[in-house]
């Protein structure tokens, strides 16, 4: 029992060592450089006493809970659709789901101008209002609380209701005190993801927020693009990580504090096709639900880029290839710099992201503390961070201007993922087993892999295929890095976008990094197919 | 700290080591030529740099230097990229650095002095530096352009100065872009200022504000969101670039016979930009070489269709297309960099206030 007990407490420490290594290396080193460099003890007290600042925290604040909230409520009926309803192109339809996740922001924005743009199919201009950067943030986002809160909903065992109906609780009543509870985990870790991401919005706001709405990272650009100003870039970037980390904090609190014990079942056979009308309809109402918030954004784009002076046309898909683009990287090129970047990303989230996982795991205060750490990338400022990168990587080998360095930019906002859809499955290892077998005498390792790596395999498949997408999409850490000139689809479509009549190039570019992360999808989701043993979140 | 700075030198060396494989075994291209030329030379630029792979061969060709090509984001984020790792540089030469942010590398001792022979052909109003720390390459002219379709079917004339805009028959046609966040919105401001001065600059953006005009935070939002000639938007007023009007002719997906738009030659900045020689590179004559080259005919004339501005060298031919679909303005408005750069921050504000406040 010792033997296990030590086993337990030890593994974490040395696994996390990598997590903690490559974070000081990559995020906290240089993020200490830039402030050291740029920062002013003056400045940071006029700043912090600066009501301009506070309003655009607030800002921020409030438009990253308006996000999560609708992004739940957006996402949540799909994942009860897609967790417990079988019908005809449901795959696909789960994919095309997660699509907007990779889009980058300048094909996203655009879409969304075509939208509700002046001149959009809405009719009247809701652009630079802050429905739009909400709708937009929604569309976004949706994919993560399907893909948390889907997974976990789908093996929740329904006689937990049923006992509930039996003891004469009725549907609402049911949800709210069986139902919610239970997924109560996975909404928390969607919903700090998402909140991450709307909190450090960048592209979505500039192209949407019109000049009334700036989130802090908007304002970190404003400071260090028009008024050449790092020193009050980096005070608001020191604010940002101050918000973000407090948040962060009380995120994992809570989550060890309502931890639960649930048994799950195998998801094979809880999804079974709507027969009853009211299922039809219910899954009607909320495809259609889906196809405004996520399809005619996605149709906007697609249409966009068919569009000819005379009906339907191919022709933006022609012209990407032609010469007169210059020399321009072609689509080919292009998709084959995003597909290596992101191999590469993912390799080193994973190399990275297990480790911490495995650290994080148990429930204990030191790994509370990692488990913030890990996530603070996600909401950390990506100008600040570029520039950090610049000032701290030249010594004692330079990787300024590595090609490494564009994958480890990705990799530090995929590492968050990882972790987030890997610590759940290893918590449901039960201990029991683990105690069971070094019982019998297996070392450390060989629990480890002969029972963790096993249990673990359909786990990681999804953390992969979340990596991957994410670094497709990646834009913001991409653009702020001195890079060779490599371009990926989101860069590669940002140059179309910048260029006068290249508008449907730059569109059928960004169907053409659709249609590859629809693919993606459709062979992670193969892979991670959800048939593994009981979960305990 | 030095616990950290300890674990920063593990991991560097375990990264470093991955380094190599990755680098190898990469398939991703570099524009580079096959056959390595004996001295790499690193060139900082922004992502709008491009050239054509013929004239990158002729440059390696001619120069005898492997170009190793960083790009930094936009011009103004390249230049701080620049500036910060000053003390340990990431470049050998840097090229897209424009009047507006030529002071801040100049005062910082960025580069050190070059005269590349070929100067000779290009126009003395270009060079700003006397000391010639940087060399001209490049400029183009942030203009309005107009939608001529909507200025045809409304009957109305198509304004003719900045004054013009402020008249009620060009109310709510206008948009520009935030000089905070976009570069020609930036140019834009600077040619009001240079217009008309420094105490009715701000008046004016007033009596702008009071004609409803848009304010847009980048280019593509203005461009391609409010813009009627390139958009659905319902505004035929646009600030963009000299070449947008052959640029919209020369990306067209089906042929077009004439530009949709045109330029209103009243009222343009001129945006130089400049390429220089990184102080202390141990790389000086390479250097040398690809400032020479850059003022060459080939690049000279490769410029237009890859990056959209203007070559430098006045004997430099232009495209058809750019002959065909714009004028270069005859007066543009500039501003001495160095007052720019002692009221960047200024002005600014005082925009902020005059048309957001």
């Amino acid at each position: 029992m010792n033997r296990v007990h030590r086993f337990a407490n030890r593994a974490p420490r040395w696994a996390a060592v990598i997590p903690v290594a490559f974070l000081v290396v990559f995020f906290f080193y240089p993020l200490q450089a830039i402030l050291a460099e740029s920062l002013r003890g003056g400045e940071i007290l006029s700043r912090l006493g600066s009501s301009t600042t506070w309003r655009v925290v607030r800002f921020t604040f409030l438009q990253a809970t308006i996000s999560t909230v609708a992004t739940l409520a957006a996402g949540l009926p799909l994942a009860y659709l897609f967790s417990h309803y079988r019908f005809p192109g449901r795959r696909l339809l789960r994919a095309v789901a997660t699509v907007p996740f990779v889009l980058p922001t300048v094909v996203v924005g655009s879409a969304f101008l075509a939208l509700l743009g002046p001149g959009g199919w809405l009719g009247r201009d809701a652009s630079g209002s802050l429905f739009a950067i909400i709708a937009a943030h929604v569309f976004y986002n949706t994919a993560v609380v399907l893909r948390t809160v889907g997974t976990l909903w789908e093996r929740l065992d329904p006689q937990l209701g049923e006992a509930a109906r039996a003891l004469g609780a009725g549907p609402l009543r049911r949800t709210w005190s069986v139902t919610l509870p239970l997924l109560r985990p996975a909404l928390a870790a969607a919903a700090s993801l998402v909140f991450l991401f709307s909190f450090s919005s960048f592209g979505v706001i500039l192209i949407l927020g019109g000049l009334r709405y700036a989130t802090l990272e908007v304002e970190i650009y404003r400071q260090t693009f028009g008024f050449l100003d790092l020193g009050a870039a980096s005070v608001l970037a020191l604010i940002q990580l101050g918000v973000v980390a407090v948040t962060l904090l009380t995120y994992v609190r809570y989550q060890r504090r309502t931890a639960t014990q649930v048994t799950l079942r195998s998801p094979i056979d809880v999804a079974r096709p709507p027969d009853s009308l009211r299922a039809r309809g219910m899954v009607a109402a909320i495809l259609g639900m889906a196809g405004i918030l996520i399809g005619l954004p996605l149709a906007a784009l697609v249409i966009r880029s068919f569009q000819g002076q005379a009906g339907l046309s191919l022709q933006a898909y022609r012209a990407l290839d032609d010469a007169h683009f210059g020399d321009l990287a072609t689509p080919v090129q292009s998709a084959t710099n995003s597909l290596v970047i992101a191999v590469v990303a993912t390799l080193i989230a994973l190399g990275v992201g297990i480790p911490a996982a495995i650290a994080v795991a148990p429930r204990a205060k030191a790994a509370e503390l990692l488990d913030t750490l890990i996530m603070l990338p996600l909401g950390a400022s990506a100008v600040t961070l570029g520039f950090g990168l610049l000032l701290a990587l030249d010594s004692p080998i330079d990787l300024r201007t590595s090609r490494l360095l564009v994958p480890i930019g990705h990799a530090l906002v995929a590492i968050p993922f990882v972790v987030r859809l890997v610590v759940p499955v290893l918590r449901s290892i039960r201990t029991s087993l683990r105690e069971a077998a070094a019982m019998l005498g297996a070392s450390p390792a060989a629990v480890m892999r002969k029972v963790d790596l096993p249990l673990v395999g359909r786990g990681l498949g999804a953390a992969a295929g979340f990596a991957f997408l994410v670094s497709m999409g990646e834009f913001g850490a991409t653009l702020f890095l001195a890079r060779p000139d490599t371009p990926t689809l989101p860069l590669s479509i940002a140059r179309l976008l910048s260029r006068p009549g290249a508008f449907p190039e730059a569109m059928a570019m960004g169907t053409i990094l659709a249609a590859i992360a629809a693919s993606a999808i459709l062979v992670i989701d193969r892979v991670a197919e959800p048939n593994g043993p009981s979960r305990e979140f | 700290m030095r616990k950290v700075r300890a674990w920063v030198m593990v991991a560097l060396v375990l990264v470093g080591c991955s380094r190599q494989t990755t680098t190898t075994s990469a398939p991703v291209t570099l524009l580079t030529s096959t056959s390595a030329p004996p001295v790499t030379l690193r060139l900082l630029t922004h992502d709008s740099f491009l050239i054509s792979e013929s004239v990158q061969a002729a440059l390696e060709q001619a120069t005898g230097v492997d170009l190793q090509v960083l790009k930094g984001g936009d011009a103004g984020l390249m230049v701080t990229q620049a500036l910060l790792t000053k003390d340990n540089p990431i470049a050998d030469v840097v090229y897209g650095i424009d009047n507006t942010m030529l002071t801040r590398a100049l005062e910082a001792g960025l580069f050190e002095p070059y005269t590349p022979p070929g100067l000779t052909d290009v126009p003395d109003a270009l060079e700003l530096d006397p000391e010639h720390r940087v060399t001209p390459i490049d400029f183009g002219d942030v203009c309005l352009n107009y939608h001529k379709a909507a200025f045809k079917d409304s009957g109305l004339s198509v304004p003719d100065s900045l004054e013009a805009l402020t008249l009620p028959e060009y109310k709510d046609l206008l948009v520009v872009e935030d000089p905070a966040t976009s570069s020609p919105g930036m140019a834009f401001l600077l040619a009001t200022v240079a217009h008309f001065g420094e105490d009715q600059w701000e008046g004016y953006w007033r009596k702008l504000r009071a004609n409803g005009v848009e304010v847009a935070t980048d280019w593509t939002t203005a461009y391609y969101g409010s813009f009627s000639g390139a958009s659905d938007g319902d505004r035929p007023l646009v600030v963009s670039y000299a070449s947008s009007p052959p640029a919209q002719v020369h990306f067209a997906t089906e042929a077009l016979a004439e530009a949709p738009t045109g330029v209103i030659t009243d009222g343009c900045f001129r945006q130089i930009e400049f390429a220089g020689i990184v102080a202390e590179t141990p790389e000086r004559e390479a250097a040398e070489r690809l400032l020479d080259f850059m003022l060459s005919l080939e690049f000279q004339e490769d410029i237009p269709l890859q990056m959209f501005v203007f070559p430098a060298n006045a004997r430099a031919k232009l495209p058809e297309v750019f002959t065909a679909h714009t004028v270069i303005p005859e007066r543009p408005l500039i501003i001495d960099p160095a007052l720019i750069e002692a009221n960047r921050a200024f002005w600014l504000q005082r925009w902020n206030q005059a048309v957001l406040g």
